[in-house]
């Protein structure tokens, strides 16, 4: 367990993951109290709809009504990047649970039993690794129709395969363990063996993994959204948001940054989600590579 | 000999990835009932009632396996079918919109992995020094960055407040009708070199002007991947006996980084960038798709929006065949960058 006292300490003593630390614990926060950040109206029928006050195209400027200003057919930014927060851990937390099982299930199984078995898992992630994984999720999605759902399940077809790869290859290296012999020896079966002693000692390394791919699971989600393919409209979620300001990125002629808050609140929320994710997995990296740690 | 029987191995070896991604991508067009599919092929209200026919006609509801061998039959003789969303065939489509990709990815890909390789050297030599931290925060943002926001936030600025000086497209429209004319000849469709073979100025900044926004954003995205991949390589070779060996012999710094580290680092970021390059010829969909840059990216954006599965099927086939072509390729540069490396066997 020092290990993990060791990581902690490291983490906390370097400035850089520590603002990821800190900027991880404010979305924490906002998504646990969005409906006391930004209450949803009564009689409101779904919560991470964003209410919309009127029906007109042209985005409104920040007023003591809206405060971050109106977007696309006049729903409201604050609500909706406060609310879109809860949709980005949803998001990330779902693709990377399944992620993971989806990753052990299939990486123990090819690395501890190895043979046929093994050739075969691999060649079928090899078949998905084939692929750039946004297309492939652009793919999938589009084939079983545009939803948040269908983009989780496309992030999860794309995002296992590194996962079965990672965990096969710490299964390969842990069977040769003695204790794993020395399980074997006693008489345990396959079954028991995987459960209680491979798996465990490879699990770590595939959680840590998980925490660095979440920033760019969002980044991925929100693309997905922006090009049309996620969301339901009007759901509080960033990419779409940024789809709506795509229209007013120009204002008139003399005033050509007029909609400026349309555009740039809900990209800065996505920004700052995954960098502090992607500070706090830099730092990570740092730490656990072994030519570079410690010295 | 070595080389060649080395090819014809790892092309081998092709043959069963390629099944299975086939197999995969008919798969997901499966996902429909025969009915959705059959309205791929209905062109008129007369048809649409007699869609039974229709399904009956192609076999849209024999077994998973014959659909797909008809299929594959039809892929190898080149159809891959029709393109709605833009009125050709899918093979013509690739053809037609991958110049406007290969423009793009030809432009940036250098810049990137220079970029890369000068940052990420100079923050290795300066590790932990104030110049290695900010090649790490800027890294980090790069690599934060949504693209589709970058890319909105540069045409705000050099579109909308400084009035058109950077315009999406690929050409402006007096130039677009000018190209099309028969005094400009096409050899190769990609605009910049077809100016420069033509000797015309006026085409060659117009599509420079409008190739300025694209590239960069592309670069912003994955020049910090590079960067910091060169530094880390970089970091693992400055520990190696030979750095030692040659500081201890009184070399200059800078040859010492530059040629005996360098040199060596590079390796992970040769590879890097042929999957970096397979990735943008693939067509950066999302830029693409917000400079309204038509290419390939574009049009597969387009595509999947309007749920129409040939091109996206013909998309997704040619992008995994260029991914495993290209990296057999990046395998075979290996052995000329590392003579360390034999063929099928990795570092000795």
């Amino acid at each position: 367990m020092s290990d993990w006292k060791f990581m902690a300490r490291q983490l906390v003593k370097n400035p850089l993951s520590l603002a990821g630390l800190i900027i991880i614990a404010i979305f924490v926060i906002v998504a646990i109290f969005a409906p006391l950040i930004a209450p949803t109206p009564e009689g409101h029928r779904d919560a991470y709809l964003i209410p919309r006050d009127g029906y007109s195209a042209t985005p409104q400027p920040p007023s003591e009504e809206h405060i971050f200003g109106t977007t696309e057919g006049q729903y409201d930014i604050f609500y909706g990047v406060i609310w879109g927060t809860r949709s980005a851990f949803r998001v990330a937390l779902v693709v990377m649970a399944i992620t993971i099982v989806i990753g052990i299930a299939l990486g123990s199984l090819a690395g501890y039993f190895g043979g046929l078995l093994d050739e075969v898992i691999m060649r079928i992630t090899d078949i998905f690794l084939a692929f750039p994984a946004l297309i492939l999720a652009m793919a999938i999605v589009s084939a079983i129709g545009p939803s948040l759902k269908s983009v989780m399940i496309a992030l999860c077809v794309v995002w296992w395969p590194s996962y079965a790869r990672l965990i096969r290859g710490d299964i390969l290296q842990l069977r040769e363990e003695d204790y794993v012999e020395a399980s074997r020896g006693l008489g345990a079966s396959s079954g028991r063996v995987i459960v209680r002693h491979v798996l465990p000692n490879a699990i770590y390394p595939s959680l840590i993994m998980a925490s660095l791919d979440i920033g760019a699971v969002v980044l991925s989600a929100a693309a997905l959204s922006f090009l049309g393919l996620g969301s339901p409209e009007g759901y509080a979620d960033w990419g779409q948001m940024t789809q709506f300001a795509r229209n007013w990125i120009v204002g008139p002629h003399n005033e050509p940054l007029k909609y400026w808050y349309a555009v740039i609140t809900p990209g800065l929320f996505i920004l700052f989600f995954v960098l502090g994710w992607n500070l706090l997995g830099d730092a990570f990296r740092d730490i656990l590579d072994p030519r570079l740690a410690r010295r | 000999m070595e080389l060649r029987a080395y090819i014809i191995r790892r092309l081998l070896l092709l043959i069963p990835v390629l099944f299975g991604v086939t197999v995969f991508i008919f798969g997901i067009t499966m996902l429909f009932s025969p009915g959705q599919r059959a309205t791929l092929y209905v062109s008129s209200p007369q048809q649409m009632r007699d869609l039974p026919a229709v399904i009956e006609q192609y076999g849209l509801d024999r077994p998973f396996f014959i659909q797909y061998g008809t299929w594959i039959g039809q892929v190898f003789r080149g159809n891959l079918g029709w393109s709605t969303v833009v009125s050709m065939p899918v093979a013509k489509a690739i053809l037609h919109y991958l110049p406007a990709t290969l423009e793009l990815a030809m432009l940036a890909t250098p810049l990137i992995i220079l970029i890369g390789i000068f940052f990420g050297t100079k923050a290795a030599a300066h590790k932990d020094k104030p110049l290695d931290h900010g090649t790490r925060v800027v890294a980090i943002l790069g690599w934060s960055l949504p693209t589709f926001w970058l890319g909105l936030l540069l045409m705000m600025i050099f579109y909308g407040y400084f009035h058109g000086l950077f315009p999406p497209g690929r050409l402006s429209i007096q130039m677009e009708s000018f190209v099309s004319s028969g005094e400009f000849i096409r050899y190769t469709r990609i605009n910049t070199i077809d100016a420069i073979l033509n000797l015309n100025g006026p085409v060659l900044v117009d599509a420079l002007r409008h190739l300025v926004l694209p590239v960069i954003t592309i670069s912003t995205v994955n020049v910090a991947f590079i960067m910091r991949l060169m530094r880390s390589s970089m970091l693992e070779s400055l520990g190696k006996g030979y750095i030692l060996t040659a500081r201890a012999k009184g070399l200059d710094e800078r040859i010492v980084i530059g040629k005996h580290a360098r040199r060596n680092a590079l390796i992970p970021v040769i590879t890097v960038s042929g999957y970096l390059f397979a990735g943008l010829a693939g067509g950066a969909v999302i830029t693409e798709t917000i400079f309204s840059f038509k290419g390939i990216g574009w049009w597969a954006s387009q595509s999947a929006l309007r749920l129409d599965i040939p091109s996206v099927l013909g998309f997704a086939l040619f992008m995994a065949v260029l991914f495993v072509l290209v990296n057999l390729v990046v395998d075979i540069l290996y052995t000329r960058v590392d003579p360390r490396v034999r063929l099928g066997q990795g570092v000795q």
